[in-house]
């Protein structure tokens, strides 16, 4: 990679969420905010390998994004004001102080508020968090989403039209408000981590909801269970190098090498757990986490301490999930049985039906009660089941080793 | 922005009349802090009329235009700055709790 297009990468990680936001709070325009940052970058695509890369990277993209909105602006006549504040706002980037750059900042904040307001859609907010906040191309969205650019399009602009229209405010609530909506804020990146970490996902957006995480935590402290999804990020994403053996098949926590963890990124994770208590969902998850990522070999996990955060998790996400993880985990502490017994508590009701991890779940647990022939059956009915090629693959692969012959 | 306040009756089971709030109360107060300018009640749909005017002649009928199971009993006209404003009128809408409440701000040719 040239220093240009290094320069450029970085910068536009980094810049196109700001500029966005600080656009988008002096104009209230949207569609006008993510024209210009788009025409900052291509004018740097063009300029920076012919010209050199500027000394402040972000307050060139921000002030050619400001120039923009400026001409476009002046064509169609607005207010004074809002000109005027323009023109404040690119003083603030090319000087950059440090009380400018937290004023900056916290656009991003409020644009995420706003982005993930519960009048919106749940799909349309990670989207537009995605495509306004991060910066990803819309193209890249809708393939992650399995939509067509168009139906993606669509579905932004209604999301932007509906904030235009309904009022949806842009600012970073407070007090009551602050406290309900904070989850769906976090829900949004827990989904947007997911989206990154699924076997078939798209891995940047794993990259994205951290970046997203830490500047959350970083803007809003004494959140703690900000800090617990951070700290569940970091430890998951530091098994990303070991997740995989080298054909691209995913390995279980046990049949990683752990040498191949990202350590700084454990020790991380741990620090940012220190922050998180233990009584939210996300921090009793991200404290399962820990204890995954602190474990020198999968002999030594302590699968009672797990066992009895998951008693915790349950009590505050009673959900089919998290009742199927609480049997793995029963059955990892007190044997096979148990996790069985929970495991058709779990799935009561028919709550599991047609879910492939429930079925790979009770595959494990007769596996390791000795009952290999019904184990491989069950692990290639779950593979069956499954939709995600990579996810499948692991299936049958354990499906084979238990039972070679009987495919 | 202005937004008007569909207050309507809801069929979900889950509604809670017990905890609502007082309604005299909520008026008062929207009323004196410039948040509602004027609402009312709605009588049943049973005394609406439908009109339309098709191929220039005057087509009348009996009751609303869609049978519904919710329907509107009232409305209220709001000022607030934003949506998280109005939110905040409306959670403390009575029928908040005993119906549900649609907010609809007025249309901006702007936005």
């Amino acid at each position: 990679m040239s220093d240009a297009s290094r320069a450029l990468a970085t910068a536009s990680q980094e810049s196109f969420g700001r500029i966005v936001a600080a656009l988008i709070r002096v104009t209230g325009d949207w569609t006008l905010a993510e024209d210009c940052a788009q025409d900052a970058l291509a004018l740097a695509v063009e300029r920076w390998p012919r010209d050199g890369v500027p000394a402040n990277p972000g307050g060139w993209l921000m002030t050619v994004a400001r120039n923009r909105a400026v001409d476009v602006l002046r064509r169609a006549d607005v207010e004074r004001r809002k000109l005027r504040e323009l023109a404040l706002l690119a003083d603030q980037e090319t000087v950059p102080p440090a009380t400018g750059e937290e004023d900056v900042v916290d656009d991003r904040l409020r644009l995420i508020f706003t982005c993930c307001h519960p009048a919106l859609a749940l799909e349309a907010r990670v989207a537009l968090t995605l495509r306004t906040v991060c910066g990803v191309p819309t193209a890249d969205i809708a393939r992650a989403f399995l939509v067509t650019d168009s139906t993606m399009t669509r579905r932004l602009t209604r999301a932007k039209t509906k904030i235009a229209q309904a009022g949806v405010p842009y600012r970073v609530p407070t007090g009551r408000t602050l406290v309900e909506r904070l989850p769906g804020v976090l829900a949004v990146l827990y989904l947007l981590f997911t989206r990154g970490y699924d076997a078939d996902g798209e891995p940047a957006f794993a990259d994205e909801a951290i970046r997203l995480a830490r500047m959350v935590e970083r803007l809003l402290p004494g959140q703690p269970e900000v800090s617990g999804l951070l700290a569940l990020f970091v430890f998951q994403h530091s098994r990303r190098a070991a997740r995989r053996d080298a054909d691209g098949n995913l390995l279980t926590l046990d049949r990683q090498d752990r040498s191949r963890w990202d350590h700084a990124a454990v020790a991380e994770g741990l620090d940012v757990l220190s922050r998180a208590g233990q009584d939210g969902p996300y921090a009793v998850q991200a404290q399962i986490a820990a204890c995954h990522a602190t474990a020198r070999s999968s002999a030594e996990t302590d699968w009672t301490a797990i066992a009895g955060w998951y008693d915790r998790l349950v009590e505050r996400q009673p959900t089919p999930v998290v009742r199927l993880n609480r049997a793995v985990a029963h059955g990892y502490a007190y044997g096979p049985a148990a996790g069985l017994a929970l495991l058709s508590e779990a799935r009561a009701g028919g709550a599991l039906d047609g879910y492939p991890p429930a079925l790979a779940v009770e595959a494990e647990l007769t596996a390791r009660r000795g009952d290999r022939t019904r184990a491989a059956h069950l692990f290639r009915a779950a593979a069956a089941m499954s939709d995600g090629p990579t996810e499948r693959r692991a299936l049958s692969s354990r499906a084979d080793e238990l039972a070679p012959g009987l495919a | 922005m202005k937004y008007l306040m569909f207050v309507c009756t809801d069929t979900e089971p889950d509604t809670d009349p017990t905890a609502a709030p007082d309604i005299e109360k909520w008026v008062a107060e929207r009323d004196a802090n410039g948040q509602r300018l004027m609402g009312d009640r709605l009588a049943p749909p049973t005394a609406a009329t439908t009109v339309r005017v098709r191929g220039g002649e005057l087509l009348l009928s009996d009751g609303p235009f869609a049978e519904t199971t919710e329907v509107i009993v009232g409305f209220d006209l709001l000022e607030c700055a934003d949506l998280d404003e109005a939110i905040d009128v409306a959670r403390s809408h009575p029928m908040a709790y005993a119906g549900r409440i649609e907010l609809r701000p007025f249309f901006d040719p702007n936005a």
